[in-house]
């Protein structure tokens, strides 16, 4: 079976600067995944290479075994790859419902309507609609985003990328920000996720990650340090030594 | 699943007309009965709001700050205006001619300088509107330059309607395509096009991350827009029989952008307002005080910045969230 996202021998440098170098990563379809690393390890250059954002000096992406390293970020999105954002982005002033609506009219290809479908248009609130009300976020459907609790606003983040029906979705830094008596919430969310979705989530908090993920990759100065299941990583005295070690010496 | 509840078909139902809309139809109407000496100034008005309308989409929905809208209304006043001046007065096609060659105008500018944001596409959009001035200042010989363009013929509308001394044609004429023009604007700013136009404004990012198109849809935003700018400049050009080069010039893209921000922004109605507001006070003010006019129409917009943030309509939408929730 493929894996749903692959990269074969990523690099990237910024001038002399590399900030990946022969990234070999396959998260499995439906798989829970987590990419851990310290600061500057290169986890938010790794995921603008995936996305589209940023261009690989070299290596390849797969998505579903097909090649798409030179695809758009947009034609990415639509293939199902899809990614939550760590400084909440959302439609600040639009509502709770139209966040989502306009996310899942682009999955449907109609943004580009320029006279009114009434009816295709019905059918997607809907869709809106029901898919808050699977996340408990119903009640606050007419709100406007910028209204709402940040702790809100993530899981608003999270439904957004959901009403794209996403095969891989990057979580990126999900409770960022999130007051930690809130981040259960979060966290919910995340473990209820189809199981036909495979997540990558990068994540700073420990306990987070351990909770919510099979599986974990140690990303240090732009290349994979070791991956493998939570204990085997809790364990393992190269990353105690670079990462955890070094967050209990703060 | 359970059915969505009452106000999500609220929701589902914003794109249905309302009782309110009517207002500046019947007023139109209305007007052209109670002041039938204003219809030229009335004629004026009404194709001003389709300029200011233009803006707003350009604007108020896709986020796209620019100082030189005039660029798209000169070009179709020039267009109507050299058509009529060479023997081919016959006002639609002119105004069907003056919209294709703004939008000429519109995609091939917007294709430059719509990859820039912020200060730089607003300084590019200033410059799209000097150099198209600069242009038709030196090509004297079809615009007639620093002179403006003498020798206009507009023919009846239909063959029979005649432009009238009273400005009655016109007031009729401006009237009707503003009101197709509304329709129109209305049907894409309602359309999922219109929607993710909105996306594009709240946050430009996260439309690149659900996967739109984003500057595909800004393009055909600002080809849309320059169109109507170069309509509503050709309605101008046929009813006044002239065009000078003060269409192209930076006062007009400011004072359609002040006349905007007056009514409010981004809400299809805030054209109407402002530009009615804002032309009335200044025939008023000029005529009352023909030499300071323009100071009073300074005071009237720092009151408009300092208590009616979002113009106008913020100010209704402001009272009626004061005094309607209540209940």
């Amino acid at each position: 079976m493929s894996a749903g996202l692959e990269t074969q021998n990523l690099c990237k440098s910024f001038g002399a600067l590399p900030v990946a170098t022969d990234i070999n990563f396959r998260l499995e379809a439906g798989a829970r995944h987590a990419l851990i690393g310290p600061n500057g390890a290169g986890k938010t250059s790794f995921v603008n290479l995936v996305t589209g954002v940023l261009k690989p000096s070299a290596g390849r992406i797969l998505l579903d075994g097909q090649d798409i390293t030179h695809l758009s970020a947009a034609a990415r999105v639509k293939r199902g790859l899809v990614r939550t954002f760590q400084i909440s982005a959302l439609f600040r002033r639009l509502p709770l419902i139209e966040n989502v609506t306009l996310a899942i009219a682009e999955r449907e290809s109609l943004g580009g309507n320029l006279f009114r479908r009434a009816d295709r248009y019905r059918k997607i609130t809907e869709e809106a609609y029901a898919l808050l009300e699977t996340l408990g976020l119903a009640p606050d459907a007419l709100r406007p985003v910028n209204e709402l609790a940040y702790g809100r606003q993530r899981l608003a983040d999270i439904a957004v990328s959901l009403g794209l029906k996403p095969k891989v979705l990057l979580l990126d830094e999900p409770a960022a920000g999130v007051p930690s008596g809130e981040t259960g919430a979060i966290v919910d969310m995340i473990e209820r996720l189809p199981a036909d979705i495979a997540f990558l989530i990068i994540e700073h908090d420990m306990d987070l990650v351990f909770r919510l993920a099979d599986r974990i990759t140690v990303l240090v100065q732009g290349s994979i340090l070791v991956e493998g299941a939570p204990r085997e990583i809790a364990a393992d005295p190269q990353v105690r030594q670079v990462y955890l070690g070094e967050r209990r010496a703060q | 699943m359970a059915a969505p509840d009452k106000p999500l078909d609220a929701f589902g139902r914003r794109h249905r007309f309302s009782a309110f809309e009517a207002l500046p139809w019947l007023i139109t109407v209305g007007a052209y009965f109670v002041f039938p000496d204003y219809l030229a100034l009335g004629a004026q008005i009404l194709a001003t709001i389709l300029f200011a309308l233009s803006l707003d989409l350009v604007l108020g929905y896709a986020g796209i700050v620019t100082l030189g809208q005039a660029a798209f209304f000169g070009t179709g006043a020039y267009t109507a205006g050299i058509l009529a001046a060479n023997g081919w007065g016959e006002p639609l096609s002119g105004l069907l001619a003056a919209a294709v060659g703004a939008a000429v105008v519109g995609f091939c500018s917007g294709v430059v300088i719509l990859r820039t944001a912020g200060l730089t596409l607003l300084m590019q959009t200033l410059v799209v509107a000097a150099m198209l001035l600069e242009l038709a200042n030196k090509a004297s010989r079809f615009t007639g330059g620093g002179d403006g363009l003498q020798g206009m013929d507009v023919w009846p509308i239909f063959g029979t309607f005649r432009f009238d001394l009273f400005g009655r044609t016109a007031y009729i004429y401006c009237a009707v395509v503003l009101f197709l023009a509304w329709l129109l604007v209305r049907a894409i700013v309602h359309s999922p096009f219109g929607r993710s136009l909105t996306g594009i404004r709240e946050n430009m990012l996260r439309m690149h991350a659900v996967g739109a198109p984003v500057e595909r849809r800004k393009l055909t935003a600002y080809t849309i827009s320059a169109a109507l700018a170069g309509i509503s400049g050709a309605l101008i050009a046929q009813t006044a029989q002239f065009v000078g080069l003060g269409v192209l010039g930076l006062e007009r893209s400011g004072t359609v952008l002040i006349m905007l921000i007056i009514g409010g922004v981004g809400q299809l109605y805030g054209a109407f307002i402002g530009v009615t507001l804002y032309m009335i006070a200044q025939d008023r003010f000029a005529t009352i005080d023909p030499v300071y006019w323009y100071f009073w129409i300074g005071l009237f917009m720092i009151f408009v910045v300092l208590f009616a943030r979002g113009g106008v309509l913020g100010l209704v939408a402001r009272a009626r969230r004061h005094f309607g929730k209540e209940s």
